[in-house]
């Protein structure tokens, strides 16, 4: 039988896996933004099981709300990753230091 | 009002001079001072006679402050010691600004020396009417400063800029005894007032002075001192003499008055005028009783062997200081003050004798290019006779009533050191006979020799009667004057108001003859007439009778005469080690010290730790998103973990 | 109804007057003259303050407004008889700092003449104020016309050394900052006299005191915090410099008497023998350096922190040693101390400003780059050694006075402080005696020195005005020590009576 440990467990090892992504990646900044949507959907995970768990439909709205959010983010950060492609001809996560001290 | 002209006349004139300076005619620029220090001489001779048949006079002048308790003020304060100084101080001064009109003539500085000699009189006027310590101290440091512009007169030459910041410094040295003495004595008896001081004299000596925890002296001990460290300074007692001697690199009218016979004595007219505090302390009386002894004959060693003509003057001047001294050391306080007065007139009297000689012999002051000058100068050199006579002390003249008086009130001391300070003062007097004899017969007997006189018919230098009458002048009084005020100064009571001797204190000056005519016919006889003579014949038979004996007596006494010429190598010490030290100390100080360890350590260190450390941290900010995106996740987890176990725990 | 009376007139008046000649003055020499003016109309309050003064030992001509109600700040002013001696200092001063710049600024003359008077009132307001926070402001504030006079027309390294001057300063005055706060937590009131009846345990008071001697020892300055004052003085112009060594350092000692003393008398007393051995070091060891100096403003920078050891000198040897006169042993002291604080100013001031005529002629300060100057300059020859002479305490002039009477409170309190700073007498005369024997004396040194031209009208008046001061109070600092005295007795008292029993 599957039960709440295991939904738990599974959106966990996905936001892990996203969090790595986030700071192992050092090519692409396309990986970044998937990384980004990967820890949303881990946050879905959670909401979706939670509602399911508790006999709760809030939950599940929310999750609409979230992926509402997440279109729009994935909207414009391609949009800023085109500029940032046009005015730097790579999307290389390396070359992007403007902060180092 | 009268009192207070007398000092205030010179001053004004001085600071007339001073004003007007170049743009004053030459008639003012010594007019002015020679009228007004003529008026003050008068003044202080209508005072002296006023103390004779009168009490002290105490003129307030003005509050200078008051504070915490402590209440200071100017004020003059006229008494027999007082007055007879006044006297001395504005009769010479009178004598030397006379003489100044002629010596300086051709200077630039002509106005500028006026106005400085007259600043010198009034300050030395403050100084000995003083009727409190702050006054004393204030006049203290005016006549050295007026000491120090004159010594550097000619302040183009190296050597007389190096000779009065000497003086200067090493009169420093001296004032700071005299300052801490007198602020023992406004931190034990609550006041600077001599009256109110000397009157609480008997309480202030069985205080105690703690001087660190655990470790006390006796209040007045500590004190007078002191203040004698302060009277080594100014009246040249060794080991801080040493400024003296080179003090003569200013004009000679300077060196006659200021240091032969005023400025200089002010050591021992201040341990008589604080004989009320010496007399409570034996250690201090004996410290000033050896300090006089051992600088009356040391220093007319050196004199002996000296080739300037001044300096054998100046030499000479520092061992009869250390007579005074001496004779202040056994309490005689009216004796020394007596020797005080005495030496006075006949030290100005050779200084401007032999400033005469130079200003002759176009300014030649190597007594080894002199000679012959008796016929040349027959005014000047009987003057200076009369001079060398007194300041050998044969008797009749001046210098043997004082002198032989000292010598007999020091003999009377007992113990060691009073033996000690007894054959100290009768070696010094053959001494002092052989270096004026051979003085007077160098330059004014014998074959000329030098330059410019070596032909008798080549032209000396007029002097006039500028320089001529303050010589004559000061001759009278160089060879009489003994015979009229030794009675009542020495043997009678003169100083019985203002000076105080107490059994405690030495043995004193009193009853060393019934009459002035017997301690004449005494001196006759006596071993220091003896001795007297002896030095110079000495001086004769090696300088005039047969000067080939000096050859023959040389490789014996290389080794001594060679300590003598360097004044025993004082001069060598602080040439040598005591300036170079405090230069090696200041630089190691200021650069080590200061610019490098703790600017350039610390504060700079500081800074540049700052600078490390901000670089250090820099490194942090790569800039690469996954690096910050690594450390905030790293540290929410630190942050969760820490809250779970705070709240577990 | 606010009150507004003398002492915001005498505080705001150059203020404005600074911003308005900052903002507006065309040309240098009308900056140059208006500035003058200015600071001559002074003079005008500052005889009616004088005049009006009534002698006694409590603050008069007291100003006081609600400022920021929710922390009970007030627009709080105030003199007593220390504060109304520094003001007349200051007022008296100023015209001549402004007319030690008057050869040598000529870019952005408005800015500096501006920032000058701007200076002179930020200053004021430290003598003035009443409430701590108001005098923390002003302290503050202070710094930064100060940081532009040297920033903008010093010398080479005037960056370094703006940068060290404000650093250093700052960094002590923050931690007076906090105790000024806490005081504030335990009393509820920033008004000083609050804080000086505010009862305080021996520990609170030893925090308070370390804090309150970060800010005011880097001002006065005391050894070792000393080094930013001789870059700064090297680098400032002239008139910086005169204001600099004549009255911010006053500040120093100033806030030693309002604060450190007062405030915390016991922990001041329990430290007294560490500040008088700092005292001690920088009068000893300082000369000695300045003995080593081959710059003039070098040297005189380091005499200042030597005479200005001797003011904290006599402020603390009387706590060092309880005894029966406490109180009286501390204003003689205390006296002595603000008596060497003012005369320095005059002396200090006097002494920058000659360099500056050199300067202005010559474009150098190295000593060995004059000698024999008396020949070609005899007028500047004779002040300058009157300076040098009154620099080392020659009776008749302002500098003995104070020297003569912390001397006199040292013996009485521990003889051997008193052998060790008797010591200025003969190292003071051998740094200043050295110095003129090295300028002036000897014979011409080079055509540099034969070029140089006596002193102008201006220049004689601003230094001849000057030496009559420094000669009058040395002769007769009678009215001066008057002024002061009920103000110091009363602060002598309360310190000596201390606050730890109280609690």
């Amino acid at each position: 039988m599957i039960g709440l440990p295991h939904l738990l467990t599974l959106s966990a090892v996905l936001f892990a896996i996203a969090v790595c992504g986030i700071f192992i990646n050092r090519r692409s900044v396309i990986l970044l933004l998937m990384c980004v949507e990967l820890l949303l959907l881990a946050v879905n995970f959670n909401f979706v099981a939670f509602a399911w768990f508790l006999g709760d439909l809030a939950g599940q709205v929310f999750v609409f709300f979230i992926l509402t959010v997440a279109a729009a983010e994935a909207a414009i950060g391609l949009a800023i990753l085109v500029v940032l492609f046009r005015n730097r001809i790579s999307v290389n996560v390396d070359e992007f230091q403007l902060l180092k001290g | 009002m009268r009192h207070e002209a007398i000092l205030l006349a010179p001053l004004c004139a001085a600071l007339l001079v001073a004003l007007g300076c170049r743009a004053l005619p030459r008639l003012l620029a010594h007019g002015l001072p020679i009228a007004a220090v003529g008026a003050s001489a008068v003044l202080s001779t209508w005072a002296l006679v006023d103390q004779l048949n009168g009490p002290p006079v105490v003129v307030k002048l003005f509050d200078w402050l008051s504070i915490g308790g402590l209440h200071l003020s100017f004020g003059l304060l006229i008494d027999r010691l007082s007055a007879l100084m006044m006297c001395v101080v504005t009769w010479v001064s009178l004598a030397v600004h006379v003489y100044t009109v002629r010596y300086m003539r051709d200077d630039p500085g002509y106005a500028r020396f006026f106005a400085c000699i007259a600043f010198f009189t009034s300050a030395m006027l403050l100084l000995v009417m003083a009727d409190n310590f702050m006054q004393l101290f204030v006049g203290w440091e005016a006549v050295g400063l007026a000491s120090y512009l004159l010594i550097g007169f000619w302040f183009k030459r190296p050597s007389a800029n190096f000779a009065s910041l000497k003086a200067f410094l090493v009169n420093r040295i001296g004032d700071l005894g005299l300052l801490l003495g007198i602020g023992l004595i406004a931190g034990a008896a609550g006041t600077l007032d001599y009256a109110e001081v000397f009157a609480g004299a008997g309480t202030l000596a069985v205080r105690e002075i703690t001087v660190w925890p655990g470790i006390s002296w006796p209040a007045l001990d500590l004190g007078c001192v002191l203040l004698f460290v302060g009277a080594m300074g100014k009246s040249a007692q060794m080991p801080l003499h040493i400024w003296l001697p080179d003090s003569m690199e200013g004009p000679t009218p300077i060196s006659a008055l200021i240091h032969a016979a005023t400025m200089v004595t002010a050591g021992v007219f201040m341990v008589a005028r604080m004989s009320p505090l010496f007399e409570h302390s034996a250690m201090a009386l004996s410290l000033v009783l050896a300090a006089g002894a051992t600088t009356a004959l040391a220093t007319g060693l050196v004199a002996i062997v000296q080739q300037d003509i001044k300096r054998i003057v100046a030499w000479s001047t520092l061992s009869q200081l250390g007579y005074m001294m001496a004779g202040a050391g056994v309490s005689a306080y009216s004796v020394a003050i007596y020797h005080l007065f005495t030496h006075a007139f006949f030290k100005a009297l050779l200084f401007l004798a032999a400033g005469a000689v130079i200003v002759a012999l176009h300014h030649q002051q190597d007594i080894r290019r002199m000679g012959g000058l008796w016929r040349r100068m027959p005014i000047t050199y009987a003057t200076a006779l009369i001079g060398g006579l007194a300041l050998a002390g044969i008797p009749g003249t001046a210098g043997f009533f004082s002198k032989d008086a000292l010598i007999a009130a020091v003999s009377r001391a007992d113990g060691a050191l009073g033996a000690y300070a007894g054959w100290c003062l009768l070696l010094g007097v053959a001494a002092t006979a052989f270096y004026t004899a051979r003085l007077l017969l160098v330059v004014f007997h014998g074959e000329p020799r030098g330059e410019p006189q070596a032909s008798p018919r080549s032209p000396l230098e007029p002097v006039g009667p500028w320089m001529l009458a303050p010589l004559l002048f000061l001759a009278v009084p160089s060879l009489l004057i003994g015979w009229f005020t030794f009675a009542p100064v020495v043997l009678g009571d003169y100083f019985a108001g203002s000076v105080v001797n107490l059994p405690s204190g030495g043995p004193g000056g009193a009853n060393l003859s019934e009459s002035t005519a017997e301690f004449f016919l005494h001196g006759l006889y006596s071993p220091v007439f003896l001795l007297a003579a002896l030095g110079g014949a000495a001086a004769w038979a090696l300088y005039e009778w047969r000067p080939q004996w000096r050859e023959l007596a040389a490789p014996a006494l290389r080794w001594p005469a060679r300590a003598l010429k360097l004044g025993y190598g004082f001069d060598m010490l602080v040439e040598r080690a005591v300036i170079p030290g405090t230069r090696g100390l200041a630089r190691g100080a200021a650069e080590q010290a200061d610019a490098r360890f703790i600017d350039g350590l610390l504060v700079n260190g500081l800074g540049r730790i700052v600078r490390w450390s901000s670089r250090a941290m820099r490194r942090l900010q790569t800039g690469l998103l996954y690096h910050y995106a690594f450390a905030m996740v790293t540290a929410i987890c630190l942050l969760i973990a820490w809250v779970i176990l705070m709240v577990s725990g | 109804m606010p009150d507004f009376g003398l002492l915001s007139v005498i505080i705001w008046l150059p203020a404005l007057a600074g911003a308005l000649i900052a903002l507006f003055a065309g040309n240098a020499a009308g900056a140059r003259w208006a500035a003058l003016a200015v600071s001559l109309l002074q003079w005008i309050p500052g005889v009616m303050l004088w005049r009006a003064f009534a002698p006694g030992a409590g603050y008069q001509f007291v100003e006081r407004n609600a400022w920021i109600e929710r922390f009970n700040v007030e627009y709080y002013l105030g003199v007593d008889g220390i504060a109304l001696a520094l003001i007349l200092l200051t007022l008296l001063l100023t015209p001549a700092a402004v007319v030690a710049g008057w050869r040598a600024i000529n870019r952005r003359a408005g800015l500096y003449y501006g920032a000058l008077l701007v200076q002179q009132g930020l200053m004021l307001g430290v003598f003035c104020a009443l409430d701590s926070l108001l005098f923390y402001v002003f302290w503050e504030f202070m710094l930064a016309p100060m940081f532009l006079i040297i920033g903008v027309w010093g010398g080479e390294r005037r960056i370094y050394a703006t940068v060290k001057f404000f650093l250093f300063t700052f960094l002590g005055s923050v931690f007076m900052l906090v105790a000024l706060v806490y005081l504030y937590l335990q009393s509820g009131s920033y008004a000083i006299p609050d804080l000086h009846a505010q009862p305080l345990s021996l520990t609170e008071q030893q925090w308070l005191f370390f804090a309150f001697l970060a800010a005011f020892a880097v001002k006065v300055p005391m050894w070792p915090v000393h080094t930013w004052l001789p870059d700064a003085h090297v680098e400032a112009p002239t008139g910086g410099s005169v204001i600099l060594a004549a009255i911010l350092l006053k500040m120093g000692g100033f806030g030693l008497l309002r604060f450190g003393l007062p405030v915390t008398p016991d922990a001041a007393a329990q430290f007294a023998p560490l500040i008088v051995g700092l005292s001690l070091v920088a009068i000893v060891y300082i000369a000695v350096v300045a003995l080593a100096q081959r710059d003039l403003k070098k040297l005189i920078a380091y005499s200042s922190v030597a005479h200005m050891g001797f003011a904290t000198l006599g402020m603390f040897i009387p706590l060092s040693r309880a005894s029966a006169e406490g109180a009286a042993l501390l204003t003689l002291g205390m006296g002595g101390g603000m008596v060497q604080m003012i005369s320095h100013g005059f002396i200090s001031a006097a002494l920058f400003m000659c360099v500056g005529v050199l300067y202005d002629r010559a474009h150098t300060r190295r000593i060995s780059d004059f000698g024999g100057v008396a020949n070609t300059m005899p007028v500047f020859a004779v002040l300058l050694a009157l300076f040098a002479l009154a620099n080392a305490g020659l009776p008749g002039t302002s500098g003995f006075v104070g020297e003569f009477l912390v001397i006199l409170a040292s013996f009485r309190a521990e003889p051997l402080v008193a052998l060790g700073a008797g010591t200025i007498l003969v190292l003071g005369a051998a740094y200043s005696l050295y110095m003129i024997k090295r300028v002036l004396f000897g014979e011409v040194a080079n055509e540099k020195v034969a070029a140089l031209a006596d002193l102008d009208v201006r220049e004689a008046i601003a230094l001849g005005g000057l030496a009559l001061l420094v000669v009058a109070l040395g002769l007769y600092p009678g009215p001066l020590v008057e002024l002061m005295e009920p103000s110091l007795d009363a602060l002598a008292r309360q310190v000596m009576a201390g606050k730890a029993g109280a609690l």
